[in-house]
C-alpha cells in the first residue's frame, strides 16, 4: 500500500511516526530542509543558540518533536525541500531537488499547516512590513529583528508571544497594538480555563511585557502604515476613537492564523463555511477523514486552526484512521484518548476565538485606493467595482479584476477580498464563496513542468 | 541606505560574500538571501506594477513577494534560499 504524507510539522511528524510503528513506510514530503514545521522550525546548521533561547517554554516539546522527526525521517522515504504542487486523480505531483515526480497513492495525509491571517491596510506593501509569523522566523531561524523600533499589530496569541520573544532577544518594540478589546479576554476566560497551563503562559507574556514598560494597546483600529518607500510608523485610533501616530521602522502584522488548504482543495475535499472563524474550511468526519474524496486525510492546522499540541494528536489520529480503513489493527483506546484530548483543546480554541476576534470590519472598510492584492496590485476599489459587472461570487470577481490571481494564489488577500465583496453586495460572507485552488500551489521553475 | 533587518544573535558564523550587480554584500553562512540583502539595504525588488519597492512579507515561502534574480537569469525565492559564498545576483534597482 502506498501512503504519502505532506508536511513536516507537528501533525506530519506524528502521522509518519504512527504509520512507521504499524509497519508502513510512507513517502513523506516536506518543503523545509528539516522536520519541525514553522512552529518548531530549525535554524540552518551553522547556528548555535540553545533550544531554550529558540523555543522558550516550548523548548521541551520542540526537542521531542524534532527528535521524533529525525528518527521518522531516517526510517520513512523522507523528501525534504520538496513541494507537493498538485493532487489529482489519486496522484500527488512533486517538485524537489531531484526534479519532478508523480506519485500514485492509496492513502494521502495532508498536514499542510497554516500561515498568518492577513487584513490588508493602506501601506501594507511597504518594505519593513512583515507578518507576525515572518517576524518570528527572522528571529528564530536567522537571529535578526525586522527593524530597530518594531510595531507589532493585529490580534491573537502570536502577537504577545512575538512581543515577548523580541523583547527577550533585545529587539526594540515601539508598541504592541491589539485590535481586540481587553474585555473580550475576560469574557473568554471560562473556555480558556480548559487549558490552564497555556492560559498561564499567555498571561505571563503580557505581565512580563507590561513590567518592562512595553506599550500595550488594546481595542485599537489601524488606519494606515506610514511611509513613502519604507515603513516609518503607523496611524491608528484608540478605543475611544482618538487618533494616534507611533513611529517605527518595521511593522509585523497578523490577525490569527489561516490554514493552508490549497492541496485539500485540489484533492477534491469538500469545504464548508465556518461561522466562528468566518472562512471556508475543508470538512472532516472528526477522525481525520476528508469528506468528498476517498483516501484523503487531514490533520493539524491545515484542516482548521487548533495549534501545535492539537496538531500532534491530529496527525496520529489521521494515521490511525487511515490504518483502520486499510483493515489494520489499531488501538481503539488510543483513538478514544486522542479524541477526548482534542475536544478539550477545541474548547480552549473557542475561547481564543472569543478573546481575539477576527476584526472583519477592518477588511470591509478598506479604503478604495488601498492595495488589496499585493501580487497583482489590485485595489479594494477595483474589487468593489466588479459588483456593477454583476460579480456574484469571488471567482467571478477574480476574473474581472485579477484579485487573488497572482503568485501567492490569494493566500494573503482572499479572505479580505471575500469580506469586501460580501459587504459591497450586502450579502452574507458565505454567499460569495471561496477562491478555487489552482495548480501549481506555489510557483515552480519552468524547467520542471 | 541602512539595512531593514537588525542582527541580534548568532554572529560567530563564517563570513561569506555575495554580489548584486557590482555591489558586494557581506553576509554570514546560514543567512538566507533575504536576510543577507535586507541587512545591507531596505528592499529586494521593485513591484512590476510601479507601486514601489518590496521587501518580502511572510518569510516562510507563502507570499512569493521576495523573488530575486541571479546574474545567470535563474530566479530564486529569497526567504527560502540560503546565500552561498560567491553567489552573483542581478543588481537590485
Amino acid at each position: 500500500m502506498s501512503v504519502v504524507v505532506v508536511g513536516g510539522g507537528p501533525a506530519g511528524v506524528r502521522a509518519v511516526q504512527c504509520l512507521l510503528a504499524h509497519g508502513l513506510r510512507p513517502v513523506w514530503i516536506d518543503e523545509a530542509p528539516r522536520t519541525g514545521g514553522q512552529i518548531y522550525r530549525r535554524p540552518p546548521p551553522s547556528f548555535h543558540r540553545p533550544p531554550k533561547a529558540l523555543y522558550g517554554f516550548e523548548a521541551g516539546k520542540a526537542m521531542a518533536l524534532q527528535a521524533a522527526g529525525d528518527a521518522a525521517a531516517a526510517a520513512a522515504d523522507y523528501r525534504p525541500q520538496t513541494l507537493a504542487w498538485d493532487v489529482s486523480d489519486g496522484v500527488v505531483h512533486l517538485a524537489g531537488p531531484g526534479g519532478s515526480e508523480a506519485l500514485a497513492y492509496d492513502g494521502l495525509i495532508l498536514a499542510t499547516g497554516a500561515m498568518d491571517r492577513i487584513i490588508p491596510l493602506p501601506g501594507w506593501t511597504l518594505p519593513g512590513v512583515f507578518t507576525l509569523g515572518g517576524a518570528q522566523v527572522a528571529l528564530k531561524a536567522q537571529g535578526c529583528a525586522i527593524g530597530r523600533h518594531c510595531i507589532l499589530l493585529g490580534t491573537g496569541p502570536l502577537l504577545y508571544l512575538l512581543a515577548y520573544q523580541y523583547a527577550k532577544a533585545g529587539a526594540g518594540i515601539a508598541a504592541v497594538l491589539d485590535t481586540a478589546p481587553g474585555e473580550a479576554r475576560f469574557r473568554a476566560l471560562p473556555k480558556l480555563l480548559a487549558q490552564p497551563a497555556t492560559l498561564a503562559k499567555g498571561l505571563h507574556y503580557t505581565v512580563w511585557l507590561r513590567a518592562r514598560g512595553v506599550p500595550l494597546w488594546e481595542g485599537i483600529r489601524p488606519l494606515e502604515i506610514l511611509g513613502q518607500t519604507r515603513a516609518e510608523g503607523i496611524r491608528f485610533r484608540d478605543r475611544t476613537g482618538a487618533e494616534h501616530r507611533i513611529s517605527g521602522d518595521a511593522v509585523a502584522m497578523g490577525f490569527g492564523l489561516k490554514p493552508e488548504t490549497q492541496l485539500a482543495d485540489l484533492a477534491g475535499c469538500a469545504f464548508g463555511f465556518d461561522e466562528a472563524s468566518r472562512q471556508f474550511l475543508p470538512l472532516t468526519d472528526g477522525e481525520g477523514r476528508a469528506r468528498g474524496t476517498a483516501g484523503v486525510y487531514l490533520a493539524g492546522d491545515g484542516a482548521g486552526i487548533a495549534g501545535a499540541d492539537a496538531a500532534e494528536l491530529a496527525g496520529e489520529q489521521a494515521a490511525l484512521t487511515l490504518l483502520a480503513d486499510q483493515g489494520m489493527a489499531v488501538s481503539s483506546a488510543r483513538r478514544r484518548e486522542i479524541a477526548a484530548r482534542l475536544a478539550r483543546i477545541g474548547r480552549f480554541r473557542q475561547g481564543l476565538e472569543a478573546a481575539f476576534p477576527f476584526p472583519a470590519e477592518l477588511a470591509r472598510r478598506l479604503p478604495d485606493a488601498a492595495l488589496l492584492c499585493r501580487c497583482e496590485a489590485v485595489t479594494a476599489g477595483a474589487l468593489r467595482a466588479t459588483v456593477e459587472k454583476r460579480a456574484q461570487e469571488i471567482n467571478r470577481a477574480k476574473a474581472f479584476c485579477r484579485v487573488g490571481m497572482g503568485r501567492c494564489q490569494g493566500r494573503l488577500c482572499a479572505g479580505a477580498a471575500a469580506e469586501i465583496l460580501a459587504a459591497a453586495r450586502g450579502v452574507e460572507l458565505s454567499e460569495v464563496g471561496r477562491l478555487r485552488g489552482q495548480p501549481p500551489v506555489k510557483p515552480l521553475p519552468v524547467a520542471l513542468l | 541606505m541602512s539595512g531593514q533587518l537588525l542582527r541580534l544573535a548568532e554572529t560567530g558564523r563564517r563570513p561569506i560574500r555575495i554580489t548584486a550587480g557590482d555591489r558586494t554584500i557581506e553576509a554570514l553562512e546560514g543567512d538566507t538571501l533575504l536576510t543577507a540583502l535586507l541587512l545591507a539595504q531596505g528592499h529586494l525588488r521593485l513591484s512590476e506594477f510601479g507601486d514601489g519597492p518590496r521587501a518580502g512579507f511572510c518569510l516562510m515561502g507563502a507570499c512569493q513577494d521576495c523573488w530575486v534574480a541571479l546574474a545567470d537569469g535563474r530566479r530564486l525565492r529569497a526567504c527560502t534560499t540560503l546565500a552561498e559564498d560567491g553567489m552573483a545576483l542581478e543588481p537590485i534597482p
